[in-house]
């Protein structure tokens, strides 16, 4: 079976970064200045190790240079082709072009900007995402790299049809989510499991989500600095607190105070260095990423920081705050919640509608370090309300191959 | 006609189709509080021939009470209305209020209720005159000791929730007697637990740890495993849950929670599954309660009061409502010197009607009889759980036995057709029947819950699976048509959003004009 490569070397560039997408010369520039690193190679020379580890037999095929053969290594059948430098969408679109006449399945490494692309070349093949963007909201990825190389070693030559989706990235960072319909692309019907589209915000449940955050605010303890993932969910943890959070970006509070607003990698290992830190991190409806996936700047370096060396936070007895001061008891009269206890370090927030829509399925972690995914996997209690929890299993999403 | 023809040897009317030409009654009735005419009176009640009393200022009422003032006829007429507009289990096929256990009521178990040795009697009479209703409430605690193998049960509270909320305040109790109110601040509960468990245990100030269910619909053990610990209080759980899967290690759920100290509390509303079968006592439970108003039959009287049961074994009897009626001998009596108990869950003792009649459906029965019951009730739902997969676009979510009741879902349908589960219910009730859906969030998709109890005969089943069936056609035929359901009820569609919406919800008459009309 033949398999082509397609790498948008530049995807997954503006996550770190906070910038929320990868798209146009000037971003990834400042990505770079920003002190983030492109990971779309990596990622999608971890699909062709999982695709050549099912089915050794497997050719690759692609183009020359980091738009796929700087991932594919020696082995790998190469079609002509130069691309501008730094490439741009056009590359993507015609390197698909070049390549779709010479195999069976072509894998494309980025994100839902990518897959447009893609779309547009009209490739006339199936073909499959390996998540390595920033926004992966698209049905047409695999949930996982090695997923996407398992999917493409099982094609047999049955399709179905996957959405494209994307969010205008300039309407994005200026807060206001907005997804498109671009339209579908063919992808293998495997027993592999794809991505899922993200489903509806969590805006449309204000009331339990206003109840989340109630419960996150009440259970802060100072001094920890509390790392904000973007979403509806942590949004309203600001708006609880009364701080001009963002809906998109990540930031840090702490003692009450916004210390970091939509913060990059780099800023964001600095201020949870040192001290305390905690993660809180929503849900992508549909999908159930809770790392890796629109919050790249939580990074596995930020997060090797805040869960290691780090004990578990042990229940302290109601009524007394950290190191036994008494805790006064908040404006409503509303007990103080006592903080969460399990892991420490990560929270995860979801409503149970959103837990109840995935069907059973796991949440996912994907943030590029198979340590850090382990480091988070297993049960954690989900705070889906005020004083509700929800023990629920993360899964790396480099592990979660089948429906 | 000719003459010699036998005049009725053929039908003189046509016969009946196979599904019911049903028309609810529509008599757009106001409510009573606007029915209200001054004046107007339904007793002229004779000028009292003894002096006034004097009562105090301040218990003295400033205006009169604002009750509608109306002739007895009208009275009569407008309730006569009401229970016309209605679909209750007298008139319907009410297999659809899954998880309800909407059975008959036995009729005669009205007589005994409407005696006026139990209709007149005053909840404050001294013990002496009222050992007969005391000996009733005995009784029938000494059979719900058997039933659920408790060593004690409380007939106090008012229904299942308010059951369930006296069980999570002897939770409560127990551990504060233990010096551990402080540590353990948690519940844990089931996604498909009946949500008064958790709104119980929240209402009593515990945080609430939910477990969903596994790939085969039972709640998830591993799950379980994270969540017990130092801060557990109490497991609550129902057995078989909503979608009627019966939890196969539920002694080993029990099990875990002893093990980390908490008590383990179950939800047996609806034991009609298991009755005579198997026990709470059985699987380890500390606590348990019924649903009068399910399991043994009596009215469920609109949400309250109906009538729960409160069952403890030995180490929390102490913690019980109270008072307790004891005996004595012969004699009975009220026992209000109880230390450690919880105190009262209502005023007085109980929900007289219905432990009445709770006690005469026991007693018709016998032990043998209630086995039946459970027995008749799981065929009677298998039997419909038959009928109804054979229907194009329903299914069950997880391949396993169902007990008494089952969550099935329209998904294949929906998906099909646009239409959803709410709709085809709404289309149903054109057909006299109905059906509920599911508590939220809806984690089968597009839910339908069905519990036929031993009350209703296969033609009965059979009846209700042919309008779904029918409906279910009328869907793939003309999806806007069954949208645009119902046709033949009282009122069209109505907007729930009301019911969510605090600022909106009106209880009473006098919230509804605060809200609404002022
Ligand atoms: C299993 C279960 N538990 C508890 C309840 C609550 O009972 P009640 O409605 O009497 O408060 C119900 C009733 O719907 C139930 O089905």
């Amino acid at each position: 079976m033949r398999v082509g490569l397609v790498v948008n070397p530049v995807a997954g560039l503006g996550g770190p970064a906070g910038l929320k997408g990868s798209d146009g010369a000037e971003v990834q520039r400042e990505a770079r200045a920003r002190g983030a690193g492109a990971r779309a190679g990596e990622r999608a020379a971890a699909a062709l190790r999982a695709l050549r580890a099912a089915r050794p037999d497997a050719v690759v095929v692609t183009v020359p240079g980091p738009m796929g053969a700087d991932s594919a290594g020696a082995e790998c059948e190469l079609v002509p082709f130069t691309p501008t430098e730094p490439s741009t969408a056009d590359d993507t679109r015609a390197a698909v072009r070049a390549l779709a006449p010479h195999v069976d399945v072509l894998l494309f490494a980025g994100g839902d900007g990518t897959a447009r692309d893609v779309l547009d070349a009209a490739p006339g093949r199936p073909v499959l995402g390996i998540p390595a963007g920033v926004k992966v909201y698209s049905g047409c990825f695999a949930v996982s790299p090695a997923a996407a190389g398992l999917a493409a070693a099982e094609f047999a030559g049955e399709t179905a049809e996957a959405e494209v989706v994307d969010l205008d990235e300039e309407a994005y960072r200026a807060g206001r989510v907005s997804p498109r319909l671009y339209g579908t692309l063919a992808v293998p019907a495997a027993r592999v499991r794809l991505s899922g589209r993200k489903t509806g915000s969590s805006a449309a449940a204000p009331d339990s989500v206003a109840a989340i955050a109630r419960d996150v605010v009440a259970g802060m303890r100072p001094g920890v600095r509390y790392v904000l993932g973007p979403g509806a969910t942590t949004l309203a943890i600001g708006r609880e607190l009364g701080l001009p959070t963002t809906l998109l970006g990540v930031d840090v509070v702490a003692d009450g105070l916004l210390v970091g607003a939509d913060v990059s990698e780099r800023e964001l290992l600095a201020l949870v260095d040192g001290g305390e830190a905690e993660a809180v991190v929503s849900v992508i409806g549909g999908q159930g990423f809770v790392l890796g996936r629109g919050n790249q700047q939580i990074s596995p370096h930020v997060l090797r920081r805040i869960l290691t060396g780090r004990q578990p936070v042990e229940a302290a007895p109601a009524g007394a705050g950290p190191g036994g001061a008494p805790t006064r008891p908040s404006a409503d009269g509303l007990p103080v919640r006592r903080p969460r206890g399990g892991r420490g370090g990560l929270t995860v927030l979801a409503t149970r509608v959103k837990l109840a829509a995935l069907g059973g399925r796991p949440l996912l972690a994907d943030t590029g370090d198979p340590d850090v995914d382990d480091l988070v996997s297993g049960f954690t209690h989900i705070v889906t309300g005020y004083a509700e929890r929800v023990p629920y299993r993360i899964v790396p999403a480099s592990k979660e191959f089948y429906q | 006609m000719s003459a010699t023809a036998e005049p009725f040897a053929e039908l003189p009317v046509a016969p009946k189709p196979a599904l019911r030409r049903f028309h609810q009654a529509r008599w757009d009735e106001p409510i009573i509080f606007e029915l209200s005419s001054p004046g107007q009176r339904g007793i002229g009640v004779p000028a009292a021939d003894v002096p006034a009393v004097e009562l105090p200022d301040a218990v003295r009422r400033k205006t009169p009470p604002a009750l509608p003032e109306m002739a007895q006829l009208h009275v009569l007429r407008h309730y006569v209305r009401l229970s016309q507009e209605n679909l209750g289990v007298d008139v319907n096929i009410a297999v659809g209020q899954g998880t309800c256990t909407m059975k008959y009521s036995p009729k005669v178990n009205d007589t005994f209720v409407r005696d006026p040795r139990i209709a007149e009697l005053h909840p404050a009479q001294p013990e002496d005159t009222v050992q007969g209703v005391l000996e009733v409430y005995w009784r029938l605690e000494q059979m719900l000791k058997e039933i659920s193998g408790m060593a004690r049960v409380s007939l106090q509270p008012n229904s299942g929730s308010a059951a369930i909320y006296a069980n999570i305040a002897m939770i409560r109790a127990y551990h504060a007697h233990n010096g551990e109110a402080e540590q353990r601040d948690q519940v844990i509960t089931t996604m498909f637990s009946h949500p008064s468990n958790a709104a119980c245990a929240k209402t009593a100030g515990f945080e609430v740890i939910t477990l969903m269910p596994d790939a085969n619909g039972h709640p998830d053990i591993e799950a379980l495993r994270a969540a017990v610990g130092p801060r557990t209080a109490a497991l609550l759980i129902t057995n078989p849950e909503d979608t009627g899967i019966y939890n196969p290690r539920i002694a080993e759920f029990v099990e875990l929670v002893h093990e980390a100290g908490g008590l383990a509390c179950y939800d047996q509303a609806n034991a009609n599954g298991i009755l005579g079968i198997t026990r709470a006592a059985d699987a380890g439970f500390d606590l348990c309660h019924f649903n009068l108003h399910k399991t043994f039959s009596t009215p469920h009287m609109c949400g309250g009061p109906a009538g729960g049961a409160s069952g403890v074994s030995e180490r929390l009897a102490p913690f019980l409502p109270g008072p307790t009626v004891e005996r004595d001998g012969d004699r009975y009596f009220l026992d209000a010197d109880r230390p450690l108990s919880v105190g009262k869950i209502r005023p007085y003792l109980g929900v007289t009607p219905n432990v009445v009649r709770a006690y005469a459906w026991i007693m018709t029965l016998g032990a043998e009889g209630l086995r039946q019951v459970a027995e008749t009730a799981v065929l009677n739902n298998n039997y419909l759980m038959h009928k109804v997969l054979q229907i194009p676009g329903a299914s069950v979510q997880w391949d396993k036995r169902r007990l008494e009741q089952v969550r099935y879902s329209w998904r294949e349908l929906s998906e099909e057709t646009g239409v959803h589960s709410e709709e085809i219910g709404v289309r149903a009730a054109d057909f006299g029947v109905h059906y509920w859906t599911s508590h939220h969030p809806y984690l089968v998709p597009e839910p339908f819950t069905l519990e036929p109890t031993e009350s209703y005969s296969k033609a009965d089943l059979d009846e209700y699976a042919a309008v779904l069936a029918h409906v279910a056609d009328e869907a793939r035929r003309d999806p806007q048509f069954v949208k645009n359901a119902p046709y033949n009820q009282t009122i069209h569609k109505i907007d729930p959003t009301p019911l969510d919406d605090p600022k909106q919800w009106a209880p009473t008459w006098r919230a509804y004009v605060r809200k609404h009309l002022s």
